[in-house]
């Protein structure tokens, strides 16, 4: 398994994130629960998910999961509105989040790592489907109780390599 | 006399919460208007002039510090004073913006008053 940052770090550069975005623009409060580990295969999914990319010496996905109902209310907060179905506002709103969580444990990251990059967020919402990475290492996964539900924020990291890449060719010896 | 200004974020969530704050600013600002990354941008000041602009960095087609760019290489748009908004920490990515000719920078998440507070330094 490739090496992973120091989960310790990641959780506390999530919980401060999470909760200053809370706290600042969404005006609701979140307790953070136990954190767990799961393993980077697909698993089945219901409700909203914001994913984002990460590159550099740390290389992965950040993400921002909950249901339909806690995402309407969340963008309600933001937004000052109310919206009695998920529809493209809410979506556009919960992808906002998505970046203001992540950017921010991106940049805790960069404390040690040095500059990262990040992907434009992409946002799901849907019954029962399947959302994984094709990556090896573990989601770490902070769990929030928020509005009465539960908001779960997750990264999954791992190094770089820092070889080069093999050049492969077809079938010839010796090479 | 107002000033007119130039939102910029892919985010239509956050072009719509800087609406609400500058139009609660009190600051004298006339007409908004808004672009979805700095290509639309630049269409926009082309086809309308403005007195202030508020501009992300992470945005698709064009960036904030490319559009950034772009806009201080034309005379007519050089001394147009621009607020950056993003969740961008960086030192580098600060200076850099610095270095442009951006007015101030403003991380996400904000409060209104942050905005209203840089805002009230440049206008």
């Amino acid at each position: 398994m490739p090496p992973e940052p120091d989960q310790g770090k990641v959780v506390a550069a999530i919980c401060r994130a999470t909760a200053d975005v809370f706290s600042t623009m969404v005006g609701m409060k979140v307790q953070s629960l136990e954190v767990y580990r799961q393993p980077c295969k697909p698993e089945p999914a219901n409700g909203v998910i914001g994913l984002i990319g990460l590159t550099g010496k740390w290389t992965g996905t950040g993400s921002v999961a909950c249901t339909g109902e806690l995402a309407r209310k969340i963008s309600g907060q933001f937004l000052m509105a109310e919206f009695p179905s998920v529809d493209q506002e809410v979506l556009d709103a919960m992808g906002e989040i998505t970046n203001m969580i992540i950017g921010n444990f991106k940049n805790a990251l960069e404390e040690e790592a040095g500059p990262m990059g990040m992907s434009i967020p992409m946002v799901v919402f849907g019954h029962n489907f399947m959302a994984g990475t094709t990556q090896s290492v573990d989601w770490v996964v902070v769990p929030f109780a928020c509005g009465g539900e539960r908001l779960e924020v997750k990264a999954c990291l791992s190094q770089q390599s820092e070889q080069p890449a093999r050049r492969r060719t077809m079938g010839i010896p010796g090479n | 006399m107002p000033v007119d200004v130039l939102i910029v974020d892919d985010s239509a969530a956050i072009r719509k919460i800087l609406q609400r704050v500058l139009a609660q600013a009190n600051l004298g600002v006339g007409k908004v208007f808004e672009a979805a990354d700095g290509r639309e941008a630049l269409d926009a000041v082309k086809q309308q002039p403005v007195g202030l602009i508020l501009s992300d960095i992470n945005m698709p087609n064009m960036d904030g510090l490319q559009f950034l760019g772009e806009l201080r290489s034309h005379d007519q748009w050089k001394h147009v004073p621009v607020l950056m908004i993003s969740t961008e920490g960086s030192q580098t990515k600060v200076m850099e913006a610095v270095q442009l000719g951006a007015q101030g920078f403003v991380r996400k998440p904000f409060t209104a008053d942050q905005i209203k507070e840089k805002l009230a330094g440049i206008l």
